[in-house]
């Protein structure tokens, strides 16, 4: 099976669309000739030409309007926000009307598009090039939010969510674009073509949306992660030897209660685990889910590892980055009760 | 060191104030028939004296005159007549509703009924319009169903958005009006983007967009002209100055500095400016920037002057920013009563059979009225079911929507 980089599955995700549906049009700032800034959309406007793959004008609540007014019209959009840092100035039609277009207008009007974003930290991205806004979406009825952590999810969900008739927003880790990151940035990179979530399917394929993968199963601990983070997970437990059940949640909204209910009543213990920041983030959803539904089975607090309230900062990358080392120390802390 | 003057920050301010005599001095309006009439595949650059002068067609005898007189025939007069009084009346029967207690809330376009009624005669079956709240004229100018609009108004059992909307927010694919947003400016970009999908796909239809002069300080009327300049989609960039923007006139918006249609030159957009209250002038104009949208051309702004004649909405009172008099003085006068001049002088209309018309229309309007007050209204009768509001979220209901509504116990 081939290997795939997460940059080079989504290129293939989009190339399996564009040829299978004449619909699905692919846009945004520097995505046409030039491919994109990280060569997601490289070589698809060469393939399908400059109406079905083009570049847009620096305005994202031009790019995302247009891309609901595509929408209602029937095509199915997908749209390029550089940096999700870069997102708000599209957040209204984002909120206010891909979200809402089905329910307000009673169907009659749909949104089936998909936001694209490069998102997260640990690149020295500094204050806007390496924030997680994932809570800023999934507390937003009508939207749905996915997150891959790997090649092989990135293209099966992007797949899906382009087929998908609701707005979905697609987040991007950017720091696993090339191989996956652990957090120990003083180790060199591990490239995808070594890793078995590497491989990535010729052709089409789909992952559901709202379907978390049981990376790690464990018996001590769940930990529920997203994104980056469910490598630093995978790391902490190698390292700490704690028998951690890792979920990859995959899919924010909708989400997969089922698989962490069922991991937490066998654990009796949950860490969760995200780079954005902590208060209002989205792992105080989870945690509440968490709560309501497994309290009897709940052994310790459930604990969080983030970001830090604070915005993102350059020099101190690696003290902001919630790595293996703070990741660890939770794992143990939880034991402990 | 040369001596510096304080600086002093300028705050618009309208002519006068309640109590003022109305004074729309800074309103420079041409003879009709004074305007030229260029050929629709004019460069943007051509035109740019038109975005600071005023299409006219009717004058002051009613009659049609100069080089944009659509020539349309007595029967298309009289349908236009028709459907602006319809409108008018419309409006007056929502409006005594809402006093009555039987809705929240509604919207008059009282004095812009020309605007959107003389614009839909522009479109075909299959465009677009995407209206802002005060555009209702473009349904009612289609014979859309009164009793389906004031349903909708009522939040009632038969309300097709199934009272999840505020009153005059309709939808209506299929008579070509994008669903209405309390967010302003949205659907201005909306629209460019259904005119690029439209150029995409190699379709023929063309979309229409909406926004008060007030709204185009959004970013996204930036946006819309910015997309719709690159791309060069078959859209009509509507701009309604009724002067107001709730309590800010249109000075508050930018437009001392230059007129709204005047914005569409920097993008490189062909734009005109129009008499608002003249529905022939309307007419043509709208022809003139679809038959360009519908030849490759691109995309044409459109500055409609008029003025809002009624309040902003029911939970306005517009005595408290501008004089009372004001709307009678407005120099445009009265879209209706304009149109009805010019019939008289076709020898087509009398003032009897103009009273007749009127009658027929608020029987028509009254009977729509209790027809759709029989289906309930907001606060009585049958109403939307509760188990409603948890569908059409998404296109499946998820898990979490569905133990919600069972939480409900709905």
């Amino acid at each position: 099976m081939p290997r795939r980089t997460m940059v080079e599955a989504i290129r293939d995700a989009l190339d399996v669309m564009m040829a299978r549906d004449p619909r699905v049009v692919v846009f945004g700032e520097d995505v046409g000739y030039f491919g994109g800034v990280f060569r997601c959309t490289e070589g698809l406007q060469r393939k399908y030409g400059a109406s079905r793959c083009f570049d847009a004008p620096i305005s994202e609540t031009g790019i995302i309007g247009v891309a609901v007014g595509m929408g209602a019209y029937g095509l199915r959009p997908v749209a390029e926000i550089q940096f999700a840092d870069y997102m708000y100035p599209g957040y209204d039609q984002i909120v206010s009307e891909a979200a809402r277009l089905r329910y307000r207008s009673a169907g009659e009007f749909t949104a089936p598009m998909v936001v694209r974003m490069p998102c997260g930290g640990g690149i020295f991205g500094g204050q806007t090039h390496s924030q997680s806004p994932e809570a800023l979406f999934t507390h937003v009825a009508g939207l749905k939010t996915v997150i891959p952590s790997n090649p092989y999810d990135a293209k099966g969900l992007l797949i899906a969510a382009i087929e998908d008739d609701d707005p979905v927003i697609f987040l991007e880790p950017k720091r696993v674009y090339n191989g996956p990151f652990n957090g120990h940035h003083d180790q060199p990179i591990v490239p995808w073509a070594r890793h078995p979530l590497g491989e990535t399917p010729d052709g089409h394929y789909a992952i559901p949306l709202g379907q978390a993968a049981v990376r790690r199963e464990g018996a001590a601990v769940t930990v529920l992660a997203y994104g980056t983070m469910v490598h630093v997970a995978e790391a902490a437990a190698e390292e700490t030897g704690v028998d951690a059940e890792i979920i990859d949640l995959r899919s924010l909204v909708p989400l997969d209660v089922e698989t962490i209910v069922r991991s937490v009543m066998k654990t009796g213990r949950c860490v969760i685990l995200h780079e954005a920041t902590r208060t209002s983030g989205f792992g105080a959803e989870l945690s509440a889910q968490v709560q309501e539904r497994c309290f009897h089975h709940l052994e310790a607090p459930i604990l969080r590892v983030t970001g830090w309230d604070t915005p993102y900062p350059h020099a101190q990358e690696w003290d902001y980055f919630p790595g293996p080392d703070r990741v660890g120390r939770a794992l143990r802390a939880v034991l402990e009760e | 060191m040369a001596e510096r003057i304080p600086l002093s920050l300028h705050v618009p301010e309208p002519a006068v104030r309640p109590g003022g005599r109305p004074d729309f001095q800074y309103l420079s309006i041409p003879q009709a028939g004074a305007v030229r009439r260029p050929p629709v595949d004019v460069p943007a650059h051509e035109i740019h004296d038109l975005a600071y002068s005023i299409i006219r067609v009717l004058n002051r005898e009613g009659e049609a005159v100069g080089p944009w007189d659509p020539g349309l025939d007595a029967e298309a007069v009289k349908a236009g007549l028709r459907a602006m009084l319809k409108t008018r009346a419309f409006d007056a029967r929502m409006m005594m509703a809402q006093r009555q207690g039987k809705t929240s809330f509604y919207m008059p376009s009282t004095g812009e009924e020309a605007v959107a009624c003389g614009f839909q005669t522009a479109l075909e079956k299959g465009d677009m319009n995407f209206p802002t709240y005060r555009q209702q004229g473009l349904l009612i100018a289609q014979d859309w169903p009164l009793v389906d609009m004031m349903c909708q108004v009522f939040s009632n059992e038969r309300d097709r958005l199934m009272g999840r909307q505020l009153p005059v927010l309709y939808s209506a694919k299929e008579a070509g009006f994008f669903s209405v947003s309390g967010n302003l400016t949205t659907q201005f970009v909306q629209a460019v983007g259904w005119a690029m999908a439209s150029a995409i796909s190699g379709d023929t239809r063309i979309a229409a967009a909406w926004v008060g002069e007030g709204s185009t300080a959004e970013s996204d009327f930036h946006a819309a002209l910015v997309f719709a300049s690159v791309y060069r989609p078959p859209v009509i960039l509507n701009v309604v100055n009724n002067q107001w923007a709730i309590s800010a006139f249109q000075g508050i918006a930018g437009g001392e500095s230059a007129t709204f249609a005047a914005r569409a030159h920097g993008y490189g957009i062909p734009s005109l400016r129009v008499d608002g209250n003249d529905f022939l002038a309307v007419h043509a104009a709208s022809s003139w920037a679809a038959e360009r949208a519908r030849r490759n051309l691109g995309a044409t702004l459109i500055e409609w002057v008029t003025y809002r004649a009624g309040a902003h909405s029911t939970s306005d009172d517009p005595s408290r920013y501008r004089p009372k008099e004001e709307s009678d003085a407005w120099p445009l006068g009265d879209p209706i009563e304009r149109l009805k001049n010019h019939l008289i002088a076709l020898g087509a209309w009398s003032e009897e059979r103009h009273t007749q018309l009127r009658a027929e229309i608020e029987d028509e309007v009254l009977a729509a009225a209790r027809e759709a007050e029989g289906y309930g209204t907001l606060h009585d009768g049958p109403k939307p079911s509760s188990a409603a509001m948890f569908e059409g979220v998404y296109k499946e209901m998820p898990r979490h929507l569905r133990e919600q509504r069972q939480e409900l116990g709905v």
